[in-house]
């Protein structure tokens, strides 16, 4: 048994200590907005936050986390989280859509620590994550789209 | 007829696929089909269904079915858009989700099955969908005319509002159960485009998944979860041929949380509930392979057998003239031959499945592009009736051909997956990335040999030689698909050129090679558009012709082809190659599957050496543009995707076994190396084309011919960076 706290509770969960975070969220939790695409830390599809910070949940144990608090994209929250997400709707950056949980967490942590990324901010937070259809000119637009929303 | 009959290719295997499996087992399925899709209550509580496509609720909304697998390409959105322009309904009414399979309702009219692909999806709706939306509107306004006791050609219909000059209103939700009773009229007339509010519309409409994918809320395959169900992933031979001589589940058996071991015919499955436990336990797991039949040879001796291959005869898949006279008689002949990588598909959701069955009855559920043959798959493998089986599509990440088996590989390993652990134990069935990129069903290695002579600033002659694999001989369609010896999907784009040259010769050779071939993303465009437009390209400089300037002069029979080079050239403000300050820029325009795409590239070498892609002008010619913003998207995405293959994908083997597993071997385009994209629209009146494919052809020789006017070398093997063969 292992102890996680997800999105604000705390949950016993039974799997061994060298399960990734990832497959304790999905197969263990039900949280299926965080998506698997490598395993081996490299496309950015399985990014939570773990105290705050983008992590890749894919090749961290559960282990690890000992008492940080998690968060999946079902429950991030608060003004950057909004703008982000409501960029990528106005945008319509999503193609396949597989990708995006993990972007969106990666632009949320981007404009909390940064308010106002140049493009080479964006290129520096979001190189981590991959997307397949290539939806990458509208992440950009849809993050500063997002930072003017969160100027005011 | 077009230069390059746009889907000839997948039509012919379609219709080749329909009329397989008809003969094998369709007057019962279609039966079965309609009754499973009855069972099924596609658009919820809707109390309107007018036909197989639209369903109005109480409530107004209006369902459209999907007969199409929406896997980014946008057919949940471009079909609804298409019912709701004749329906007059507002677009926040509109929602969409997949139909079930059922070949008599929901075949793709270009195929003949129910299935995706070719970028039909628009092309082959464009009339069913808008008909479909005209019927539903003109049985809720003979609902309301008789609800109101007004004639039915007084009432106005706008933005989802029904109304009568006497002051009358009410929306569709109000009318649908009184319209449900009405009979279905027959040749209601469409729109004339004059009056559309959404078609062509900038802004009109919105994708209707964008919210649910920007939360994490879409479902996709992969997260099914179901009572008992048990995750299962397959170990696969090393080598493509290779079969399962023995194994040992002893240890995969002692880790907690596998629950079985059973051996199928693609391997061996190890079931466990979850997918750690799964993965652990075919860590775990001893296979002893029989490779014997396996194929052996690795890329570099594939190459070296191509080239020499290039230099015999081959099938004539083109001609006119006589090249090989006018090359023999040439002062100079200038050669080109070009090298293409295996490529993997590798779309963000590998390939996954889920299905439970009780022993009589069935449903399967993922994100199925051929729906018609994989339910017949699943059907067969499980020895159950057709109207025993339910194939629900689910949302797909991606698929750029992947999802799209002529082989069927996947719905078969699906169903005996679920077949060996027995009933009453629903399985989802998990391919990891590493499956994915070894896992063969790549596009195939080709290589081109080309030669052309110029004189007098004229291009005389040009000759290509093709070798590469067919992912149609050896297949039962061989003989539907392969006429003449020649799979268009080889040669599509290379045996017919917009360019009028006197004399031209096109020849093609298909070794059979033991490594799973598959169309991917523009198919035959994928090599053929880089062969030919960086190879006109050359022979364009050798003539001291300018790019633009040069093609245009070639191209007279081609109106839409020259419409999009202008089109691109202005947006460009295209003014020579250059460089200028550093920067190069080159073009490219190809017609793939009937819709016309021209680029420029505008290139740097960067500080590491590698080309670097500023920014792409991009024109599109797809003939009415029902959707601005998903052409736009798809423009934008293909670009991504044809850049990132051009510069960095390859699939190589080594002695028959693939080199790069994962994304760390696998490089795709990231978003520091995506350009800037521009696009253009060319307004069009012709019947609507796809979008999904075409723009992905003209990238990779855009950026190839700008480094040409950067002094470098037009690179003649893909991928540009890092090639490891």
């Amino acid at each position: 048994m292992v102890s996680l706290k997800v999105n604000g509770r705390t949950h016993s969960v039974d799997v061994d200590d060298d399960t990734p975070l990832l497959w304790a969220i999905r197969d263990n939790l039900g949280l299926t907005g965080t998506k698997f695409g490598c395993g081996v830390a490299q496309c950015g599809a399985c990014t939570v936050f773990m105290d705050g910070k983008p992590l890749r949940s894919c090749v961290t144990p559960v282990s690890a986390v000992g008492d940080s608090e998690i968060t999946t994209i079902e429950a991030i929250s608060g003004k950057e989280a909004d703008a982000v997400q409501a960029a990528w709707t106005a945008r319509d950056v999503p193609q396949c859509g597989y990708c995006q949980s993990g972007q969106v967490m990666s632009a949320v942590a981007l404009l909390t620590e940064n308010k106002k990324p140049t493009d080479r901010d964006i290129d520096l937070a979001m190189n981590g994550n991959l997307c397949r259809c290539a939806t990458y000119v509208r992440i950009r637009a849809a993050i500063h789209d997002a930072a003017r929303t969160l100027e005011g | 007829m077009t230069v390059h009959d746009q889907h000839l290719s997948r039509r012919s295997l379609l219709k080749g696929a329909g009329a397989l499996v008809i003969g094998l087992h369709l007057p019962q399925a279609a039966r079965a089909q309609s009754g499973a899709g009855a069972a099924f209550r596609p658009g919820g509580n809707a109390t309107f269904a007018p036909n197989a496509f639209v369903r109005v609720a109480p409530d107004s909304t209006i369902t459209v079915l999907i007969k199409h697998i929406e896997f980014g390409q946008g057919p949940f959105t471009g079909l609804a858009t298409l019912v709701a322009e004749e329906m007059d309904a507002d677009w926040s009414q509109m929602r969409s989700e997949h139909a079930p399979a059922d070949v008599k309702l929901y075949a793709n009219l270009a195929f003949g099955v129910q299935g995706t692909g070719g970028s039909t999806a628009i092309a082959n709706s464009w009339e069913q969908m808008r008909k479909a939306g005209a019927t539903a509107r003109a049985m809720l306004v003979q609902a309301a005319a008789q609800a109101w006791t007004v004639p039915a050609s007084e009432i106005k219909v706008e933005a989802g509002v029904l109304s009568h000059g006497s002051g009358k209103q009410g929306r569709f939700g109000e009318f649908a159960e009184a319209a449900s009773k009405l009979a279905v009229p027959e040749n209601v007339p469409l729109k004339p485009a004059s009056a559309y509010r959404l078609i062509g519309k900038e802004g009109a409409v919105k994708r209707l998944d964008s919210a649910d994918k920007s939360r994490g809320k879409a479902e996709f395959t992969i997260d099914i979860h179901a009572p008992n169900m048990l995750t299962v992933v397959v170990a696969r031979p090393p080598r493509f041929g290779g079969k399962v001589a023995s194994f040992d589940a002893a240890e995969a058996l002692k880790v907690k949380g596998v629950v079985d071991v059973k051996q199928i015919g693609s391997g061996v499955a190890v079931y466990a509930d979850g997918m750690w436990p799964a993965l652990k336990g075919r860590e775990a797991l001893k296979v002893t392979w029989d490779e014997s039949a396996a194929e052996k040879r690795g890329s570099r001796e594939l190459i070296a057998e191509y080239r020499a291959l290039a230099r015999q005869k081959g099938v004539v898949a083109g001609s006119h003239g006589d090249a090989e006279a006018v090359l023999a008689k040439a002062g100079t002949v200038i050669e080109a031959e070009f090298v293409f990588p295996y490529l993997a598909h590798a779309p963000m959701e590998p390939l996954d499945g889920y299905l439970q069955w009780d022993g009589s009855e069935a449903l399967a559920r993922f994100g199925s592009q051929f729906q018609t043959t994989e339910h017949m798959t699943i059907a067969t493998v499980l020895g159950l009736p057709p109207e025993k089986v339910r194939l629900e599509t689910m949302l797909a990440g991606g698929s750029f051909g992947r999802r799209a088996q002529v082989s069927q590989h996947l719905a078969a390993e699906l169903a005996m997956v679920a077949k060996a652990i027995g009933p009453n134990r629903p399985v989802k069935l998990v391919w990891t990335r590493e499956d994915d990129l070894s896992g063969g069903y790549y596009r195939p290695l080709f290589v081109h040999r080309l030669r052309g002579a110029v004189k007098d600033g004229k291009i005389t002659a040009w000759a290509d030689s093709i070798v590469g694999q067919s992912f149609f001989l050896g297949t039962p369609f061989e003989a539907m698909v392969v006429k003449n010896g020649i799979d268009a999907t080889s040669v599509e784009g290379a045996n017919e050129l917009f360019y009028e040259i006197a004399d031209f010769h096109c020849e093609v050779n298909n070794p059979k090679v033991g490594v799973p071939t598959l169309w991917w993303r523009s198919v035959g465009h994928t090599h053929t558009a880089y062969a030919v437009e960086c190879f006109i390209d050359e022979l364009l400089q050798a003539a001291g012709q300018d790019p633009v300037a040069g093609r245009l002069a070639l191209m007279n029979r081609h109106p839409r082809a020259v419409g999009v080079l202008k089109a691109v050239a202005e947006l460009a403000k295209w003014n020579g190659s250059g460089p200028v300050d550093g920067r190069a820029r080159g073009v490219a325009v190809v017609e793939s599957f009937g819709s016309f795409v021209a680029q420029i590239a505008e290139v740097s070498l960067g500080s590491d050496g590698e080309p670097k892609v500023h920014k792409v002008w991009c024109a599109v010619d797809c003939g009415v543009a029902v959707n601005p913003d998903i052409i736009r998207a798809q423009m934008e995405g293909g670009i991504g995707f044809g850049l990132g293959h051009a510069l960095y994908g390859e699939i190589t083997l080594d002695q028959g076994r693939p080199v790069q597993a994962n994304f760390d071997t696998y490089r795709s385009l990231r978003i520091h190396e995506m350009p800037e994209v521009e696009v253009a629209i060319i307004n069009s009146t012709e019947a609507p084309t796809g979008v999904g494919e075409p723009g992905v052809p003209p990238i990779g020789p855009a950026v190839a011919n700008a480094l040409a006017r950067l002094g470098q070398p037009r690179p003649r093997q893909l991928p540009m960076v890092g090639g490891t063969v």
